[in-house]
């Protein structure tokens, strides 16, 4: 097998597993710290095991997710050597100011918090966990300019063979970076909420724990409700700046073969990419895709066909990725708006309750295609218009990268089943009341 | 202009590394101690709760000097982890059994469960330790590199001059952890973890002495210093502080004996480091291919950003850490192990 299948294959293990655990150390570290916060404020000791229980699943997760991303740092070296040799000027300095900034005090914070209960003032521990969640969003802005950057690359001259750094502003202030951190950190927070209220749904339906997780329940639906209106909003914004930027992955992203303007939706349709056209086309909806794209009903949209053939994603994987993201989105305001009606009477509610704990998956599900939408989409390109993915492996053997993509999927899987296995039955055995 | 900061940050590279070596040093010493200190459940918790609220931070270092390479000298980067594709991957392995460990151990009350777990905290310390060691004795000795790339496997890092450097590592740490141990535990656990610090260290003395003999055939690391003798210095250094760990442990000073052991890792870090410049990733094929500090570094806005940044930001890191070390330094008791959030 090719190296540079083999490398895509492994990157993609590599990172959608890391992103199983990311999400849910972004969003609950933020409502872990509000309940901590309610504690200090409030006395209430409710909130301390609130903050324990949530605490303690939050600590398994990260574990997980702390560790798979020591590999990801290293793999764009390992298996891309190519890229980072070319890019690397202005790429590399995005990852080395991650680390520095954010990821030693969002780790080294983590040890005082886990440890420090009785070292440091309440009013201090709760600040400790403010600064966890506010440096994994830290983290998450440099990790998605340096994605903005592959996905729309600016600030940057070819000299000496390379990429190397025009001006460092144009980079840190990418808008596709911008508008990605803020889809990324928003969906995180959305999945953060509908973990918690999942599980507190969970114990709901036993009617154990009533009061602790009502209270639970709550706070994670305000945060659920607003982040995903957010992700909305964004991913509208987020939309049609990749319709500008990246015609290609737009054009995939709803199967859109002519160029024309008063462009449709299909709200379903079946691309097939061997005749450029689509097998069948459902729910057409005429000058909508101009107008998402360009907020005009009769803007002229690029199709694929205009697109050179070896310029364009896979369109099918893109294509459903999109609509599956879009879907997901939809459902998550609506579970979340008809929460809202409910918070009220949610022991009352038992369907409400079950279609919660079974929306778990959903969110992780939504991120996971988001990225692969994202990442895809940008195909062939590792670094949209400027460097294909075929010229950017390293010079490795086959062999090697084979043997390591089982080792990845083997142990992964296994650090995956235990991980989760631990947060269930954690996460089943209730909070210790203080 | 040019020229100074390239200079400028292969000393910071060097530093970073050395900041790892010692800091998640004595974690790796403490994991790969556990299946002879660590008699029963009791010390075993100790001994991990001993690193518990470090380790994470301390393991940051490497992340960083990762990045760093990646941004100040990319070509170093690029060339240098593909090469080293296999022992570096399974260094990355080893780390993340080892991290979910201390998570998962104390998870599930089962006597499989948490010897599974102890072998993986063993595992995860003891191969880091040793491919560290492997890998850097293998840059100082030069690499076949040409034009064409690297021409090696992990087997041929496995030479005596790679292996005496994976030897050397793996004593720094065990002695690092040993003393860390010292510090930190109570009562046999703690009298155990003397006795090895006292025994350890005459291994470390004499590895040290083959190292820096076989140094001297296997590599050009000398050449730096013949041409300016005022570095050596550094080297004496390494021999004082290594002399001043025995001369602490046996005034029963563990706090000391832990520093001069924290500057032995640091100044031997910087006496191979030295040694190396310019060089990166030797060749031992023609130098022409080598690549150092002056040949594959980044741009000079790259370069000016970063010092910038890390002027700024490790300062603060190291302000923060040194404050989390300082709350964590106290010796532990059994009844620490009650505390819920324990490991």
């Amino acid at each position: 097998m090719d190296v540079v299948l083999l490398s895509r294959l492994q990157f993609a293990a590599a990172t959608m597993f890391h992103f199983l655990f990311v999400p849910l150390t972004l969003g609950l570290s933020v409502l872990i710290a509000y309940m901590e916060t309610k504690y200090v404020r409030t006395g209430d000791e409710i909130y301390l095991s609130m903050t324990k229980f949530w605490g303690k699943l939050f600590l398994i997760n990260f574990a997980v997710g702390v560790v798979t991303g020591i590999t990801l740092e290293f793999q764009f070296g390992t298996n891309w050597s190519r890229y980072s040799a070319y890019v690397g000027d202005v790429f590399g300095s995005l990852l080395a100011i991650e680390a520095t900034t954010s990821f030693f005090l969002e780790s080294t914070l983590l040890g005082v918090w886990i440890f420090g209960w009785k070292k440091l003032s309440k009013k201090a521990h709760a600040t400790v966990m403010w600064l966890i969640a506010f440096a994994g969003s830290l983290s998450a802005i440099w990790i998605l300019m340096a994605n903005g950057w592959m996905q729309h690359p600016v600030g940057y001259v070819i000299r000496n063979g390379r990429a190397e750094l025009d001006s460092f502003t144009a980079v840190v202030t990418n808008k596709f970076g911008v508008l990605e951190f803020f889809h990324v950190v928003s969906s995180a927070y959305v999945l953060g909420a509908f973990f918690v209220m999942g599980i507190s749904a969970y114990h709901l339906l036993k009617k154990q724990h009533i009061e602790f997780f009502t209270r639970s329940f709550k706070i994670a639906l305000v945060f659920g409700l607003a982040s995903s209106l957010f992700v909305a909003v964004i991913g509208d914004m987020h939309g049609v700046h990749v319709a500008q930027v990246q015609p290609a992955k737009f054009a995939a992203m709803e199967s859109h073969w002519e160029t024309t303007t008063r462009a449709p939706i299909h709200l379903f349709a079946i691309p097939d990419e061997k005749n450029e056209k689509n097998l069948i086309e459902i729910g057409s909806i005429p000058g909508l895709l101009s107008f998402l794209s360009h907020h005009d009903f009769n803007a002229e949209v690029t199709g694929l066909k205009d697109i050179p053939k070896d310029e364009r994603p896979p369109v099918l994987l893109t294509f459903l990725s999109f609509r599956l993201m879009v879907c997901l989105g939809t459902l998550f305001i609506l579970l979340t708006i008809y929460g809202w009606f409910k918070r009220n009477r949610l022991v009352e509610s038992p369907n409400y309750l079950k279609i919660m704990l079974l929306s778990i998956p959903l969110p992780y599900i939504a991120i996971e295609v988001g990225w692969v939408l994202a990442e895809v989409g940008r195909q062939p390109w590792i670094v949209y218009g400027l460097m294909k993915t075929s010229d950017a492996a390293s010079p490795v053997a086959g062999s090697q990268v084979l043997f390591s993509l089982i080792a990845f999927i083997l142990l992964y899987s296994f650090l995956g089943a235990v991980g989760f296995y631990l947060i269930v039955i954690n996460a089943k055995k209730g909070p210790v009341l203080e | 202009m040019e020229f100074i900061l390239q200079f400028i940050w292969f000393f910071l590279w060097g530093l970073l590394w050395a900041l790892f070596f010692m800091t998640d040093g004595y974690d790796f010493g403490v994991g790969a101690l556990l299946p002879f200190l660590g008699k029963n459940d009791t010390d075993k918790r100790l001994m991990i709760n001993s690193i518990g609220p470090l380790w994470d931070g301390n393991e940051v270092w490497l992340i960083t000097a990762g990045g760093v390479t990646f941004a100040a000298f990319p070509q170093v980067y690029a060339v240098m982890f593909s090469s080293l594709y296999t022992p570096l991957l399974m260094i990355l392995f080893a780390l993340i059994i080892r991290g979910v460990s201390f998570e998962f151990r104390g998870k599930i009350e089962s006597p499989g469960w948490k010897k599974l777990w102890d072998t993986c905290i063993f595992i995860g310390s003891v191969v880091p330790a040793i491919l560290f060691g492997v890998a850097f004795a293998n840059i100082f000795q030069g690499l076949p590199l040409d034009q064409n790339g690297y021409h090696g496997n992990l087997i041929y890092l496995l030479n005596p001059y790679g292996i005496l450097g994976g030897v050397l590592f793996l004593f720094w740490f065990l002695e690092h952890g040993a003393l860390w141990l010292s510090i930190k535990t109570p009562g046999r656990l703690h009298e155990r973890s003397v006795s090895a610090a006292n025994n350890i260290w005459f291994g470390l003395i004499g590895i040290s002495v083959l190292f820096l003999i076989a140094t001297y055939f296997y590599t050009p690391l000398y050449v730096n210093y013949l041409a300016h003798p005022i570095l050596f210095i550094v080297p004496l250094i390494t021999v004082l502080s290594l002399l001043g760990v025995k001369f602490f442990l046996l005034k029963e000073a563990y706090f000391k004996a832990w520093f001069a052991s924290a500057a032995t890792i640091v100044s031997a870090t910087f006496f191979c480091i030295i040694g190396l410049y310019p060089n990166m990733f030797p060749s031992n094929i023609d130098s022409i291919y080598s690549l150092t500090a002056h040949n594959a570094s980044a741009s000079q806005l790259t370069l000016t950003i970063m010092l910038v940044v890390v002027l700024i930001f490790i300062p603060i890191v190291i302000g923060y850490q040194v404050w989390a070390f300082y709350m964590f330094k106290d010796k532990l008791s059994v009844d620490d192990l009650d505390y819920e959030e324990s490991y």
